[in-house]
């Protein structure tokens, strides 16, 4: 497939670099990924991989669009209130780059549908705000074999890793288990700073684009951490874990499976 | 120009930075290593530049040809595959 001249303008920033390129543009025409939640993080990965050209993106979301979502999850505006989520972040993509096809899942992604959902895509973005989702797209995305981009974030700090299989531990080697409901706040209760979305949901981006150009280091084997209030980035080595209930060498998860979620009590 | 045999020709003379060099850079992932890419390109920015990045990407520059009509005739050999 030839460029036409509009996609060398478009793309040429890319085109220049050397570890893009041509070849490095087309790969991301091809690619395939899922961002799972349009949220704080969904929302910055979602736009800069369409202003990248990713070709096929997809986005899961159950939910519509609220005023106090807005002053951090970047894709949607006023006007959007009200409106499912997924088709807000996707005309904000298609302004952006009409020429990413963006499929929508409105739904919430639970043990029955999440296999099916990730199995047309080449790299998953985790962008969800809760555990049980977390390990969710952990387990199916290790049973898959599948890599993906785990992160959280509440208050001002934001952490992320990557998962690519056979290449280190995945999220539940590091965490085992969801921590107790009661334990932790929910963003709704901790509050987060906006920008702290921008900042971690992008680092998801450039992880899904470096994977899919297959340059550089991916934050495999390694959790970043990072705290706004101190300016402090920390990149924690994690150490191989043999006994992980899902990736382990004698795994007691074999399917992926729902915990309870837990309703918000504010 | 009769001294290489020129594998493919492209003219960026309708192009401003950085699409010359973008254009440039398509033609040669399209030729294979050891092939001739002639190109032409105006006078100023473009010479200025192109030739610069193209070096930088390991290509080696054969020739640069003034047409003496504003523009030039770069001729590139494409290192690498």
């Amino acid at each position: 497939m030839a460029f036409s001249n509009e996609q060398l303008e478009r793309y040429s920033r890319h085109i220049i670099l050397q570890e893009v390129g041509v070849k490095g543009q087309k790969k991301l025409m091809d690619a395939k990924v899922l961002i799972i939640g349009a949220g704080g993080l969904g929302a910055p990965a979602a736009l800069y991989l369409a202003a990248a050209g990713v070709g096929t993106i997809g986005i899961a979301d159950a939910d519509e669009v609220d005023l106090s979502n807005l002053q951090r999850q970047v894709i949607h505006s006023t006007p959007d209130v009200g409106k499912a989520k997924v088709l807000s972040a996707k005309e904000s993509m298609n302004a952006i780059n009409p020429e990413v096809t963006v499929n929508v899942y409105r739904e919430f992604v639970n043990a029955s549908n999440i296999t099916d959902l990730i199995a047309g895509y080449d790299f998953v973005i985790d962008g969800t705000d809760n555990f049980p989702a977390k390990f969710l797209i952990n387990d199916a995305c290790v049973l898959s074999k599948k890599p993906f981009s785990h992160a959280g974030i509440i208050r001002f700090k934001g952490q992320l890793m990557t998962y690519v299989p056979g290449q280190g531990p995945c999220y539940r080697c590091v965490f085992r288990e969801p921590p107790p409901p009661e334990a932790v706040p929910t963003c709704r209760q901790a509050g987060v700073i906006g920008a702290i979305g921008g900042i971690i949901g992008s680092l998801q981006a450039m992880e899904t684009v470096k994977y899919i150009i297959g340059k550089g280091d991916l934050l495999t084997g390694y959790l970043l951490t990072y705290d706004a209030l101190k300016m402090d980035f920390r990149k924690i080595k994690l150490p191989d874990v043999k006994n992980c209930a899902v990736c382990g060498e004698n795994p007691s998860i074999l399917q992926p499976f729902d915990y309870e979620q837990v309703a918000c009590k504010l | 120009m009769d001294e290489f045999a020129i594998d493919e020709s492209i003219d960026i003379t309708d192009v401003v930075c950085p699409v010359t060099f973008v254009k440039a850079k398509v033609a040669l992932e399209e030729l294979d290593n050891g092939q001739v890419l002639s190109i032409r390109l105006s006078d100023g920015e473009p010479v200025q530049n192109v030739p610069r990045s193209i070096k930088e990407e390991g290509h080696r520059i054969l020739k640069l040809a003034d047409n003496e009509d504003g523009t030039y005739n770069l001729i590139v050999q494409k290192i690498g595959e």
